[in-house]
This record gives C-alpha cells, sequence and structure tokens, in this order.
C-alpha cells in the first residue's frame, strides 16, 4: 500500500532554461512508496507545469520572492487550509531564503521540509568557496574578491589570462585581458554588487553531480552527468549518466563537510591532472534530476522520506549510460484554463 | 463608445480579444461599466447607474471612468 | 440609503503580459494599517494635519531595551550612545537619555542640545571631522570624550590642553579593511598602513591627553556582520598592543554603528524585513571578537555603540494621503502624495514599505508614486503594488524615524508637525508644522528692496 501524500513543488518553469520542479514531479510520480496530490505553486501565468493536469493536479500562484516572507506565509497557509500539505519542495535558489526562514513556522502547521539552515545556505555562496575547500580539503579553482579597479589590475598582473570574473549571485564571464576584465568587473558590480569574484581559468572536462544529503554528513545518493549537448544558455540539452569513483568520492566528502541537508547539485571540472576542482554548489536539486530517479536513484522520493523523519536507506547504484535528451513540446491550453489562473490565482 | 463585437468578456473579469490575441483582467467597477458599455448605454447613462450601485462621489466616478474609457482606448478595445 | 450601495474601487484594467504575475487571488502585498499604537490614522491627521511623522514610544523603548539585551547578554561592560544625527528632536533624545543612553554628537549644535537635554559632560562622545577650537575647547572643560578625526585635529587640540593646563579625555578614530566596500577611510586614521598608531604614538607624548578609548565605524546599513567581527578584533589587537607598549589600558572600545534597520535598500532582492541581520547577530559578531581576543577578564575594555538607525527607524511612521491618481503617457497609474522627497529624504536610499488605511478588495496595480514638488527628481517609489487608491485616501509608510526628521529639507513647501505617542497611548505635538513665519523669520530686506 503506497503512502497517500499531499506534496507543493514550486518551480514549474520547464522551459528552454528549466527549473527543477518538473522533474521532481515525474521522480515522486514513479514513486513505488507514495501516492501524490501534487500542488503546483507558480510564480507566473506561464509556467507550462500550470497546465499538464497529468502530473500536477492542481496549481496555485505564489508571490514573488521580493514581495516578503509575511506575503508567502500568508499564501502558503491559505493554500494548506484547502489541500492540507504533507510536504513542500522549493526548487528556486531565489525563493529559498524565505522558505528557509518560513520551516519552523510550516513544521507547526503540519507541512514538512527538509533545508538547508540559513548559515549552510549562505556558506555554499561562491564568495565563501576558498573557505570551504579549506575546510572539506576539496580542490576549489583559486579565487579572489574584487572591489575596487585596483584589485582588477592586481589580479590581471598576478594571474595569466584567460580568468572568468563572476557576479556575487550569478553570471560569469570569461576575460582575456585587464580591459575586458574592467569592463566585466564593472557590470557584475552593478548587476549583482560586491564584492565581484575573480575565479581561474581551469580547462578540462565539466561534470556535474545531482545528490542528496541527510544533514548529518551522510551521503543517500549521488549520480554523475556529463553533458553531451549545452544550449547556447548554456543548459544541458541532453547528458548521460556516469561512474567515476573520484568524482563520488569527492562529492561525498563535500556533502560530509556542509552536512548538507536535501538536495544539491555540484558542478565539477577535471583538471589536466586528473583531479577534480569543484566550480559551484547549487543548493536544490538541478533540473536534471529525473535521470538520476532513471539510472535507481529516487533522490526526491528520499526527500520526501526524509523530510517525513521516516528511515532512509542510501543508494549507492545506479545505472550508467543512460541518456536523457530534453524536447520542446507544444501544450495546448483552452482560454478558460487560462483565465483561472489569471483571474483566481488557481487552477 | 462601444466596445468591439468579438471581445468575449468573462463574468470573472477577464477579458480576450481574438484579433489581437491580447488577454486582460479588470475588477469588478471595471467590469460592470464593460457590461454596461455592452448593453449600448453612454457615457451619462453608465455614470448615473453606476452612482446607484456604488457608494461614491459624482465627481471620484466622473474622473474614474474618464480614466476608465481613456484606457480602453489605450488597449484598443473599442470601436466607434 | 447609501447603506445599501456597493463599496467603491476606481476601475481597472490590466493587460496580461508574459512574464507577469498574478495580483489576484493573493493576499495583499501590504496589509493595511488603520491604526499606531491605540490612535486611528484618520484621527491623527484629522486632529495634526497631513503629511505627519509619527513616532512611537513603546517601539523605541522595546527597540532599545532589546538591542541593550542584545549586548548585555553577551558582554559584561556595554554603553549605548544615542546618535543625534540620526533624529535629534529633544523629546527623542530624552527618552534615549532616560533609558541610559549617553548622547554621541558631530557638531558644536549636536553638542549644545546633548548638554541642554541634561546629559553630563563626561557622557558625551564628540565625533566628527569638523569640530572647532571653540567647541573643542568646551568639550575639553566638561570631561567629554573627545574622538580625534584627523592630525589637524590633534594639533589644535594639543594647543589647547598645553595653554589651559587642562587634562582631555580622548580617543583616536581607526578606520581599517574590513573586507567592505566602500571602505570608509575618510574619517579618521587608517590601521594598515601604520597612521593611528603614529598617532596613538604621538598621543601619548603628551601629558594633558589621556588616550582613553579607540573608535570605529565602518559603514553605514552594513549588512555583513562578519565584517564587525573583523573590526572588533582588529580594534582589540591594536589596543592590546598599546597595552603592551605604552603600558596604557585602553578603558573602552567604541565600534560605532551602522547596524542595518529593517528597511529595503534599492535594488535589493528581498525584503530588508527578512533578511538584514538582527541586532542579536551584530552582537554576537561584536561580543565574540573582543572576547576571544586576549584581554585579561579584568581589563576587558567598556563596550560602546552609537547605532542610530537600528534604534530608532521602526518607531518612526510618515502619514500621509493621497492628493490625486492620475494616469501616464505609457498607461501606467500613478500617485501624487502629499509629501515628496524633501520630508521623506530616505525615499532616495530605500523602497519604504507603505500601507493603506482601509481593507481594499483583492484588485492591486502596479504604479508610481510621486511627491507634490514640482520638481522631476520627487519619485516616492518608483514602482510599487497598491491597491487602485484614490484622491483623500490615506497611506502610512513605514520605518521613517532615522534621518528623516533630520534631513528633511524645507523646500519648496514646509515640514510637516511631529507627533509622539507616548507610552500610554497619548499623542503630543514634539514639532510644530512649520509656518511661512518660521522660515521668514530668518530672512532680512535690505532698505532699497522694502518699498513699491
Amino acid at each position: 500500500m503506497k503512502i497517500k501524500l499531499v506534496i507543493g513543488v514550486t518551480a514549474l518553469n520547464a522551459i528552454d532554461s528549466p527549473g527543477p520542479g518538473i522533474a521532481v514531479i515525474r521522480s515522486l510520480r514513479d514513486s513505488k512508496k507514495f501516492d501524490v496530490r501534487i500542488i503546483g505553486l507558480a510564480y507566473e501565468f506561464l509556467e507550462p507545469g500550470i497546465f499538464m493536469h497529468d502530473l500536477v493536479d492542481k496549481s496555485y500562484q505564489i508571490p514573488l520572492p521580493g514581495t516578503g516572507m509575511e506575503a508567502l506565509w500568508q499564501r502558503i497557509t491559505q493554500i494548506h487550509e484547502r489541500e492540507s500539505i504533507d510536504v513542500l519542495i522549493p526548487n528556486f535558489d531565489a525563493e529559498l531564503f524565505n522558505f528557509i526562514q518560513l520551516a519552523d513556522r510550516f513544521k507547526a502547521i503540519g507541512i514538512q521540509t527538509f533545508l538547508p539552515t540559513a548559515s549552510q545556505f549562505e556558506n555554499r555562496h561562491k564568495t565563501n568557496l576558498p573557505q570551504l575547500g579549506k575546510i572539506s580539503g576539496i580542490a576549489v579553482p583559486e579565487t579572489r574578491s574584487l572591489n575596487t579597479l585596483k584589485d582588477v589590475r592586481n589580479v590581471s598582473k598576478d594571474w595569466t589570462f584567460p580568468f572568468f570574473i563572476k557576479g556575487r549571485y550569478y553570471d560569469a564571464i570569461r576575460v582575456f585581458s585587464e580591459e575586458q576584465a574592467n569592463a566585466a568587473f564593472h557590470k557584475l558590480a552593478a548587476a549583482w554588487g560586491y564584492p565581484v569574484i575573480a575565479q581561474k581559468n581551469v580547462s578540462g572536462e565539466e561534470v556535474n553531480v545531482t545528490a542528496i544529503g541527510d544533514g548529518k554528513g551522510n551521503t543517500l545518493g549521488a549520480v554523475a552527468m556529463k553533458k553531451m549537448y549545452v544550449t547556447d544558455k548554456g543548459k544541458a540539452w541532453s547528458g548521460i549518466s556516469i561512474a567515476d569513483e573520484d568524482l563520488l568520492l569527492q562529492s561525498k566528502k563535500l556533502i560530509q563537510a556542509l552536512r548538507w541537508p536535501g538536495g544539491l547539485e555540484l558542478e565539477w571540472i577535471k583538471d589536466a591532472n586528473g583531479n577534480y576542482q569543484l566550480l559551484e554548489i547549487n543548493p536544490r536539486f538541478p533540473a536534471w534530476v529525473y535521470l538520476a530517479t532513471g539510472c535507481g536513484q529516487n533522490h526526491p522520493e528520499q526527500l520526501v522520506s526524509l523530510a517525513l523523519e521516516q528511515p532512509v536507506e542510501a543508494i549507492e547504484a545506479y545505472e550508467t549510460g543512460k541518456l536523457f535528451v530534453r524536447f520542446s513540446f507544444d501544450l495546448l491550453v483552452n482560454i478558460e484554463d487560462f483565465e483561472k489562473i489569471t483571474t483566481k490565482g488557481e487552477l | 463608445m462601444k466596445i468591439k463585437q468579438n471581445i468575449a468578456i468573462s463574468e470573472s473579469g477577464f477579458l480576450f480579444d481574438p484579433a489581437t490575441g491580447h488577454s486582460f483582467t479588470t475588477n469588478p467597477s471595471g467590469l460592470r461599466i464593460m457590461q454596461l458599455l455592452r448593453e449600448g448605454k453612454n457615457k451619462s447613462t453608465i455614470l448615473e447607474q453606476l452612482a446607484q450601485e456604488f457608494d461614491t462621489e459624482h465627481d471620484t466616478l466622473e474622473r474614474d471612468v474618464n480614466d476608465y474609457l481613456n484606457m480602453l482606448n489605450y488597449f484598443k478595445l473599442t470601436q466607434s | 440609503m447609501a447603506t445599501s450601495k456597493k463599496p467603491y474601487e476606481r476601475p481597472v484594467i490590466q493587460r496580461l503580459n508574459a512574464g507577469v504575475t498574478g495580483k489576484f487571488g493573493q493576499p495583499s502585498v501590504t496589509a493595511s494599517v488603520s491604526n499606531i499604537d491605540g490612535n486611528s490614522v484618520d484621527a491623527l491627521i484629522q486632529q495634526f494635519g497631513s503629511p505627519l511623522f509619527v513616532i512611537s514610544e513603546n517601539t523605541l523603548t522595546k527597540t532599545y531595551r532589546d538591542a541593550e539585551r542584545a549586548f548585555t547578554n553577551r558582554y559584561p561592560k556595554v554603553q549605548l550612545a544615542w546618535s543625534y544625527k540620526t533624529n535629534y528632536l529633544d523629546a527623542v533624545c530624552r527618552i534615549y537619555h532616560r533609558l541610559g543612553a549617553w548622547a554621541e554628537v558631530v557638531s558644536g549644535f549636536e553638542y549644545e542640545k546633548a548638554l541642554a537635554n541634561g546629559v553630563e559632560g563626561s557622557k558625551i562622545i564628540f565625533n566628527g571631522p569638523g569640530k572647532s577650537a571653540a567647541e573643542l575647547e568646551k568639550a575639553i572643560h566638561n570631561q567629554s570624550l573627545i574622538h580625534i578625526d584627523h592630525a589637524d585635529e590633534f594639533y589644535v587640540l594639543r594647543e589647547l590642553v598645553q595653554q589651559n593646563g587642562q587634562s582631555a579625555r580622548v580617543a583616536i578614530r581607526v578606520n581599517m579593511d574590513c573586507g567592505i566596500y566602500p571602505q570608509w577611510d575618510r574619517f579618521g586614521f587608517n590601521l594598515e598602513n601604520g597612521e593611528a598608531f603614529n598617532m596613538i604614538e604621538q598621543i601619548c607624548s603628551v601629558d594633558e591627553m589621556h588616550l582613553e578609548g579607540l573608535h570605529c565605524h565602518i559603514g553605514t546599513f552594513v549588512l555583513s556582520t562578519q565584517s564587525y567581527s573583523i573590526a572588533a578584533a582588529k580594534m582589540s589587537q591594536l589596543a592590546l598592543q598599546i597595552k603592551k607598549q605604552f603600558s596604557i589600558t585602553i578603558k573602552y572600545l567604541d565600534l560605532g554603528g551602522g547596524f542595518a534597520s529593517k528597511n529595503t535598500l534599492k535594488g535589493s532582492f528581498l525584503q530588508g524585513q527578512d533578511a538584514n541581520p538582527s541586532i542579536d547577530k551584530y552582537a554576537e559578531a561584536i561580543c565574540s571578537a573582543i572576547l576571544k581576543s586576549g584581554f585579561n577578564e579584568n581589563e576587558l575594555p567598556l563596550l560602546i555603540l552609537e547605532s542610530g538607525r537600528a534604534l530608532i527607524d521602526e518607531s518612526g511612521y510618515l502619514l500621509g494621503s493621497v492628493l490625486s491618481h492620475k494616469r501616464l503617457g505609457d498607461g501606467r497609474s500613478a500617485l501624487i502624495l502629499d509629501f515628496g522627497v524633501n520630508v521623506l529624504f530616505t525615499a532616495f536610499w530605500y523602497d519604504h514599505k507603505i500601507s493603506t488605511t482601509q481593507v481594499h478588495g483583492q484588485w492591486q496595480e502596479d504604479m508610481v508614486l510621486y511627491g507634490p514638488l514640482c520638481m522631476n527628481i520627487d519619485v516616492v517609489r518608483e514602482h510599487i503594488t497598491l491597491p487602485p487608491l484614490n484622491k483623500g485616501d490615506k497611506v502610512v509608510v513605514h520605518n521613517t524615524g532615522a534621518y528623516n526628521m533630520t534631513q528633511w529639507m524645507q523646500f519648496i513647501s514646509m515640514r510637516p508637525a511631529v507627533v509622539l505617542i507616548d507610552r500610554n497611548e497619548k499623542p503630543h505635538t514634539i514639532r510644530l508644522r512649520e509656518t511661512t513665519a518660521t522660515i521668514q523669520a530668518q530672512e532680512k530686506i535690505p532698505n532699497h528692496l522694502t518699498h513699491g
């Protein structure tokens, strides 16, 4: 007998630069443990998941993260009164701050989450990677904080081109000269504030890992993927599951050091010497997490069990050589459905 | 002033213009103006009707209805 | 008759664009606020006029107590000093002094105010780069704590103490790299390049100058608590170095202020209310850094904080009225309010939270909020989502206690009254609304312009 659960999921934007929501929902639909009713939580009218009635049972609009925590709280409690949500799985970087802050209040009304703490969330920011590398013994490309043009001049003198100038939160620009570095510094400072980050270029093979931690340092699942085709937005359009003992070992070491609770994506690069260096930590499942499910590790299902404080077995094995290939699909939507989501905020 | 014939207006305040593909939403007082326009009422009749239905002053109503009708023109929802 | 009519809301129509989020079916972005400490907004405006600043003594007192507790729970010797420039209305200053705060002033004018508010000279901290010789002389005489900002001030001070043979209690302001940008190196003496230590050496060579403390103030609206840890650690190291080299025990470390309030800085992604560090986080960063730095337990310096904004912002409200609803050329809605950037100076930095006073329906629209000045810069909010307000509707601007009632401008129109709601919920005028006579009292007309 499967356990019946109501699960709220965000990031229904299965577009060309997709959010992970639909992949998470498909994984939960595949679960042998749970029989789920999916409540889709959408920010915009046209998030495709709203109209995918075979995957999402009911959708509600929720206020944008910038509106503040209190507005989110009010809306979720309003939805909870009607739907009795058991577990909530937020999947956007930008919304996590608010959901993390509200986790205890959600718990008090019977909504479970399994999220990092505010400081764990903060510590995995790219400005903190060097520090994290030191603690965990993980190799991280050399990184510097840039606050002034003098800092840019110094780093241009000390390092060889090209290297990366990265925004505090998003964006990376590869620069080949001091002029380009200056321009990138100004652009990224204006967009994301200070400090701007300089990261040494590491040439090599990029590989990604989707994983889940139990919050005590144990890795309950980890699947590695090599991108096969990348869109002009830098997103994987197809990829293949691979196995590399060292890569999985490094990933587990990091999860141990972070004591990470819940899903995460690690972006690694294998340098010329064959060593893995950590480029970035994304604090939620990636949009390709369904590949892990298809390979025998259902991380979203594990996350739901963790949220419900049920015992979860670590899974080591997974099928390698399985591909995912994304495709575009034109969903046909009746104007009545569009009317409902735009005028009632639900569908 | 008339609302274009082919524009669909629903009870929820949702409008769809099949000629342009644009959709709109309007609030209850706006919807009431739409309905009165559909019934072929002119501006002064609309003002009288709204004054009877809603608790507000004449000047406020006149200014707001003018603004609303201007917005209908702005969105090209009207025909002469 | 009127009771049978439906409540009115301005008719609004909005086009649905891709990427636009719904305004329907969602809780109102800003819950309405019709009452401040037992006084209805309508009644306050009726009695004292619109616009109107309101200060809640209850909120002010609670915020002060919370801040004091945040530090005293973590460190044995703590003193708060009220930053006069944040809000120097005498009634406000007196509340802080009764709660136990010293005065922190940055001009002769503020110094006079502190004395007039009954603060003992020895409990006035005199900061800032612009102290005159006469002001310094008074501060020496009153045994105030003089925080030296630059070398020229040191020379004036040295001359004064040597002339009069009276000793001065001094500290220096130190600036340093705390990992934040911009680094405020225009105030005080730089630590890393040795300037601070050189100045200390010079002070120690003057018998009449007693080096009692070290002062820093790393920035404003600083969101990184880590920077305060760094500042506190560096200040502690400097104090220990002074002890070792000159056998002088530094009596106090003044870590200044710069703590964020609950306002939202322009361009922030998240609401300040949610994301800005609490006073406890700042206290933890500072206190643990000092405690870990290696002072003997019996020689721990007094910790002074000069927070202004974080103590008062939340207790201040600006009440105002809608003058008109307006349609802009591109179809956007705008409201003209009866207050502008001349009154709400902080609108230049913050996206202030603004509430309506009545409960509205679920419809909300995006709009621009303008002030009443005939000047293009007069924008209160470039973008806000509010119910369809109309002429005469009232609004409440939150978190306005800091810097508005000191930086406001008498520009084009008069400055509004300020009302304090006391702890028994009784309102008192603490600053009168300005009149034409207030301004003209300062003006003189030369003879040749007096007649026709």
